[in-house]
């Protein structure tokens, strides 16, 4: 029998334990990746030359980013590890990458997609200033390159990444001038059973939380955001928003951090043909999986937070369990003990993202609130109200017809943050539901490619 | 071109390494070795570049390689990407396209 073709991509926590799984096995995947270095966004490394230690950079995770490094430097000789290729397309059985402007080609009997999570992000007015980041953002520019976004920052939006990159801009010595938290505090509370699935990451949290309240900086829980202020040169000037208690409150600053938890790159499982379903719980569309991360296409695996945001421990275990799932499929032995360890550890990891879903709540009613002149595809300067009209007065009540009519979702970032925002504003003006909106579909290339790239040598 | 505005980034450590200059649109700026060329810039500067579709000034949104806002090029046209190109010593860019021309304008 052949050398089965195994082809990865992404090298964060998913991959890396993918990887290592195949490589027990006796095999060599190939790892694409399109990043500088292994470790994915979360345990990202910084530039050589930089001196900040583990613990500075990773926090209480830090022993679990040491034992990822130190494992993918193990890895390194026994796998062809691809650093700086993007995978732009998958048709075929063939992934069609880009490295340096060259394109390539690889062939796959078993392709394991780890492609990981970017910021799910929300539009408010002024959005588009100069000095708006996402949350994921913010924290690469401290994690990666010690600096922060602005002088006064303010975090605005909701999730764990909310608190936590909050938190490590002031323990990092950044004015931080205010934590805007859409979700109400009592949805945290209400979620305290699925939490404390994980008992460690609950007691985590409420650390965080302890240190958010002795830093001094003021937090606001169950706010609207109403706007960002902003002049068109000097970019963000303030934040607005109105509190629980009604009371409109601006906050001054030049920078702001915006986020509402985190959404699956899935466009290349949309690419392979992967089926997807409609989750109720976080209104979105996502890849369908079995408990070991088959998808619907056979000899196509998926991983990580690019499938279910479960957050870095979650990732290392399904990419253990996707990688177990091809050595079946291969007729390859499987180490079945260490399999029915990952898949209890994965249950738990599942109930967790549900009890943080909950607790940190997609705030829906916001997007279908948005004034008509807030702009949504800030790629591009459309207008909510462009959008609104197209669904209402030309019956645009499907994202990818109203994506045609108004090219939302057809800019630069290709719909990866006004998507989600954009469904809903077409669903709450024609009262179809969110379900039947649909998804924007996913296009190849899934990034830009630069116009010179020529044509693969035969 | 109006000005670029006051340095958007503050540095909170790791100021210990070698510092480099670049150019940014026939100015030079200092940075220091291991920066992206987003953080060379905005450490320097306000702005990245301006929106072509609004009035805004721009500086990057995502930092993660997704949201390609912050593209930047060298002064031959080549397109780069400033959240994941790292600064090197001497690089020449331009916060604008060069030679930018719509076919199906007159």
């Amino acid at each position: 029998m052949a050398e089965p073709r195994l082809i990865i991509v992404g090298a964060g926590p998913a991959g890396i334990r993918a990887a290592e799984q195949l490589v027990a096995a006796g095999l060599r995947p190939v790892l694409l990746d399109e990043g500088q270095r292994d470790g994915g966004q979360i345990y990202r490394r910084q530039p050589e030359g930089f001196t900040r230690t583990p613990e500075q950079l990773y926090g209480t995770e830090a022993a679990r980013a040491v034992a990822l490094h130190e494992s993918f430097e193990q890895l390194k000789p026994q796998i062809d590890y691809r650093p700086r290729h993007l995978a732009w397309n998958v048709a075929d059985g063939v992934v069609h990458t880009i490295s340096a402007g060259k394109p390539g080609q690889f062939a796959y009997d078993a392709l394991i997609i780890a492609a990981g999570a970017t910021d799910r992000l929300l539009p408010v007015k002024g959005w588009q200033h100069a000095g708006v980041y996402s949350l994921g953002g913010a924290q690469i520019a401290l994690k990666a390159q010690a600096c922060a976004i602005g002088r006064k920052v303010v975090f605005m939006g909701t999730g764990p990444l909310l608190q936590l990159v909050a938190l490590q801009y002031h323990k990092a010595g950044a004015e931080v001038v205010a934590l805007l938290d859409t979700s109400p505090f009592h949805r945290q509370v209400m979620a305290l059973p699925k939490l404390a699935a994980r008992p460690d990451m609950l007691l985590k949290g409420l650390r965080i939380v302890a240190g958010l309240m002795a830093s001094g900086m003021a937090i606001h829980r169950g706010v609207t955001p109403v706007e960002i202020h902003g002049e068109a040169e000097a970019g963000v000037t303030g934040a607005s928003v109105r509190l629980a208690s009604g009371e409109i409150r601006r906050f001054d600053c030049d920078a702001v951090g915006l986020g509402y938890h985190l959404r699956p790159e899935a466009q290349l499982a949309d690419l392979a043909r992967c089926a997807f379903t409609f989750d109720a719980g976080t209104r979105q569309f996502w890849p369908e999986i079995d408990a070991d991360g088959r998808s619907s296409v056979p000899g196509v695996y998926l991983a990580g937070d690019g499938v279910r945001t479960q957050g870095a421990d979650g990732a290392e275990i399904s990419g253990a369990l996707a990688a177990c799932a091809a050595l079946e499929d291969l007729g390859r032995p499987v180490p079945e003990a260490r399999r029915a360890e990952f898949r209890a550890r994965a249950r738990i990891m599942e109930r967790f993202r549900e009890g943080i879903a909950e607790a940190y709540p997609w705030p829906a009613h916001l997007a279908a609130d948005l004034p008509d002149e807030a702009i949504l595809c800030r790629c591009e300067g459309i207008t909510v109200g462009e959008l609104r009209d197209a669904a209402n007065a030309k019956g645009a009540d499907e994202v990818n017809r109203a994506k045609a009519l108004t090219r939302v979702g057809m800019g630069r970032c290709q719909g990866r943050y006004c998507g989600h925002a954009g469904a809903e504003i077409v669903a709450a003006a024609t009262g179809v539901p969110l379900e039947a909106v649909g998804r924007l579909r996913g296009q190849a290339p899934v990034k830009p490619l630069p116009v010179a790239a020529g044509e693969v040598e035969p | 071109m109006s000005r670029p505005g006051q340095p958007r980034f503050m540095r909170l450590g790791e100021t210990g390494r070698t510092p480099i200059t670049l150019t940014v649109d026939g100015e030079t700026i200092e940075a220091l070795e291991g920066d992206s060329l987003l953080v060379a810039i905005l450490t320097a500067r306000g702005r990245l570049r301006r929106s072509e579709f609004g009035p805004e000034a721009r500086s990057g949104f995502c930092l993660m390689a997704a949201c390609q806002d912050c593209w930047v090029w060298t002064a031959d046209g080549h397109r780069l990407r400033a959240c994941d190109t790292p600064a090197r010593a001497g690089l020449s860019l331009v916060t604008e396209q060069p030679d930018l021309s719509w076919p199906n304008r007159a």
